[in-house]
């Protein structure tokens, strides 16, 4: 179905830059010239689950020829912003730069990339905000990327991805959360990432349809580090973004999980309540790909049952990947008050800098409005 | 976890099939006499070697009392090993009708030496049939093998087919490939060929990979769940390399992997197939329809929403055909047929979960 309300959070949008020569203009004259001179700049930094022609990679008739799907601000206000009735979109850049095993050169990419999205997206349309592309791997210059561009509260989210070196509840990231929560952000963890480790516990799949279904086993065993290691105890204000895998699988990990707790709880002492309590608190997920049958809403609003709770779902479209036609962005089968508060109301209670964004998004469209 | 043991009685009406049931080694040396004397010696002087830092324990401890119920230990020896104390607590006490054997350890499949696992496999196989199914009728055993040497793994199941007490094979869902790589498909033809289903149970033992895609958990809490994400990895793979179109008659029993997930992840499977289906044009049908018609699943460990009902939907969903009960007994988390379900079942699912599919998958009477 369509969006029924105007003023809808888009939790996920991909805006591509063109080239990583686009980055030039915002990197150090050391790193423009190893860019230059190693050819760097000539590359697309295009992560492995999206290949420029694969059928998820852009809506078909959201691609154009020639360009990188998403490259196009003019294209994104038509396609993804007016038809859904956009009051704000979080632009979450899929660059390649994190999975450069040089922490130094990731993190000079990182930063262009985050200077990028200020100058060519969202100075230019006060509808966008931005995630923060950080060097994960090396936790001290992720923080140090946050700290930088806090300050620009257009940005609400630091971004991570599902597939890295080291699970991400780790101790060893927790700095990362700390600036996250010191500053307001959300941390909002995307499909895919290094592929440092093979996808899956036996190995390589051979198939990329296969990666990409992997990716919702691999958030499972994400938001079992954030749990297991008490990333929510330390970090009480911190919420958890699961982008880009469904949510379909989400009840049956809960039922697992509150159940294994009971057994290991000596394991693991600083969980004080049962995993599902602190999912349902901590942990948002985005809508699209919704992995529900197409033709049944019945089972799709059972599994919402099974959820527990309305408050877990965010609006994505995920543009430009094709996960749906037209502007059938919303599964048939969610409860009419549950639409507004995935549409809305959940988004601006998971993200704190969307709401005195809220002001300022207005303001900026007001003004927009009367030039 | 551990559910106190009602103490069972003859009258006791329920009767199962017992999809999931550990025996244990007394000692190691249990296995002696079933080896030829230099693969004896070799494991005596170097043990088995593996794919993890630590020589002869799990590197994620478990938690109570090595994962055993506390009263299921012998005299002597680890729980599992005693066949009278396992009749009197479990086969009698629990209307056991019919108990599948599944030995994990020292079967080979984990081993990285191939001619040491293949002969451990064909020493543990001659274990289970003269340590237990001899002495004990209603236990069944299953023909362990090394995946990872798929030649030798397809001549020792046509060896055992002959003989029914093997109603299964048992190779490691945690291979050092998925499973549904080619490499493998020698056992799947073998097991075809030879009527059995392919039996995949959660292993604690690495095949070379993290145990997740963004590398190794801290906590048992985590490992334990990976075993389940690893399931539904391995259910992807054995359908979208197109094992099924090649073995339409093979059939997968998946154990101790949990089934609440089987749904979504059909769903999933089919969202994303429908989009990339150029990339497997080897794949006749929806991703859901393969699992539908191939895959069983144990019960044990159960999941338990919060509000039971939710259950029944899943089981709906995936099919009360396709569900075997099963109680991983001598384990820690173990499931008491007597109330492992906390809602009604009609006195057809009953006998559909309890019994009538596991004696219809593996033709018991």
């Amino acid at each position: 179905m369509k969006v029924p309300h105007k003023g809808a959070i888009d939790c996920d949008l991909h805006p591509a830059l063109p080239n990583a020569s686009a980055l030039l203009p915002h990197l150090s004259e050391y790193w423009r010239d190893q860019l230059v001179n190693r050819h760097i700049d000539r590359y697309s930094f295009v992560l492995t689950n999206y290949p420029p022609n694969s059928p998820l990679t852009a809506r078909p008739d959201w691609r154009r020829a020639p360009g990188m799907p998403g490259d196009d601000l003019e294209l994104i206000r038509r396609q993804a912003l007016e038809p859904f009735g956009i009051r704000f979109a979080i632009c979450n850049v899929l660059h390649g730069a994190i999975a450069l095993f040089n922490e130094d050169m990731a993190a000079a990419l990182c930063a262009a990339v985050n200077d990028w999205v200020v100058k060519e997206l969202i100075d230019r349309e006060p509808r966008l905000r931005a995630s923060l592309l950080v060097p994960a791997h090396n936790p001290q210059l992720a923080v140090a990327e946050i700290e930088r561009l806090a300050p620009d509260r257009r940005f609400v989210q630091v971004l991570l991805f599902a597939m890295g070196e080291m699970l991400l509840g780790r101790r060893l990231y927790w700095p990362i959360y700390a600036a996250a929560e010191k500053h307001g952000l959300t941390i909002g963890v995307h499909a895919g990432g290094t592929y440092h480790h093979a996808p899956t516990s036996s190995g390589w799949p051979a198939h990329r349809v296969e990666d990409y279904i992997a990716q919702s086993t691999v958030f499972e065993s994400q938001l079992l580090s954030f749990l297991a290691e008490g990333v929510f105890q330390k970090f009480p204000k911190l919420k958890l973004v699961l982008i880009e895998s469904g949510f379909s699988w989400l009840p049956a990990l809960m039922w697992r999980t509150s159940k294994t707790w009971r057994g290991v709880r000596s394991e693991v002492p600083w969980i004080d309540r049962p995993p599902a309590e602190i999912i349902r608190d901590h942990v948002r997920l985005t809508l699209q790909p919704v992995d529900a049958p197409k033709f049944d809403p019945h089972v799709l609003s059972r599994t919402l049952e099974h959820i527990g709770t309305d408050r877990m779902l965010l609006f994505s479209t995920d543009y430009p990947h094709w996960q749906f036609d037209g502007e059938d962005v919303l599964p048939d089968g969610f409860p009419d008050d549950a639409v507004r508060k995935l549409l809305i109301d959940n988004a601006l209670e998971t993200y704190p800098r969307l709401r005195d964004g809220a002001v300022v998004g207005d303001n900026a469209r007001d003004k927009e409005a009367i030039r | 976890m551990n559910v106190p043991v009602r103490s069972g009685t003859a009258s006791s009406r329920l009767t199962i099939v017992d999809c999931d049931i550990h025996p244990a080694f007394r000692t190691p040396a249990d296995l002696h006499p079933f080896l030829p004397a230099r693969w004896r010696d070799h494991m005596t002087t170097f043990g088995e070697h593996l794919r993890q830092g630590l020589s002869g324990q799990l590197a994620y401890p478990r938690m109570t009392a090595a994962g055993m119920r506390v009263d299921a230990f012998p005299g002597e020896g680890p729980p599992g090993c005693d066949l009278d104390l396992m009749r009197r607590q479990h086969l009698d006490a629990n209307g056991v009708e019919y108990g599948m054997l599944m030995q994990l350890s020292r079967g080979g499949m984990e081993e990285r030496n191939l001619e040491f696992a293949a002969a451990l496999s064909r020493a543990v196989n001659d274990w289970q049939l003269e340590t237990w199914v001899k002495k004990e009728p209603r236990l069944r055993a299953g023909i362990v093998v090394p995946q990872e040497d798929s030649a030798f793994a397809a001549t020792e199941i046509e060896h055992r087919a002959a003989d029914p007490a093997f109603v299964q094979v048992i190779i490691s869902p945690r291979a050092s490939d998925p499973l549904g790589h080619r490499r493998y498909w020698p056992i799947y033809d073998a097991a075809e060929r030879c009527n059995r289903p392919i039996a995949l149970h959660v292993q604690g033992f690495s095949g070379g990979h993290a145990s997740t895609g963004s590398g190794w958990p801290t906590y048992y809490m985590q490992e334990h769940y990976a075993a389940t994400s690893g399931m539904q990895n391995t259910v992807t793979s054995m359908v979208f390399e197109g094992v099924f179109e090649r073995f339409p008659k093979l059939k997968v029993v998946l154990i101790e992997g949990g089934f609440a997930w089987a749904p979504a992840l059909g769903w999933r499977m089919d969202k994303h197939w429908e989009r990339m289906r150029s990339e497997t044009p080897h794949l006749k049908r929806p991703p859901s329809e393969y699992v539908r018609e191939h895959f069983w699943f144990t019960t044990q460990p159960i999941e338990e929403p919060e509000d039971p009902q939710h259950l029944k939907d899943i089981m709906a969903w995936i099919g009360w055909d396709r569900l075997m009960f099963s109680t991983d007994y001598p384990h820690w988390d173990f499931d008491h047929p007597q109330n492992v379900f906390k809602f009604e079942l009609t006195p057809a699912q009953q006998a559909m979960v309890f019994r009538g599919n596991a004696k219809a998958l593996y033709g018991l009477q």
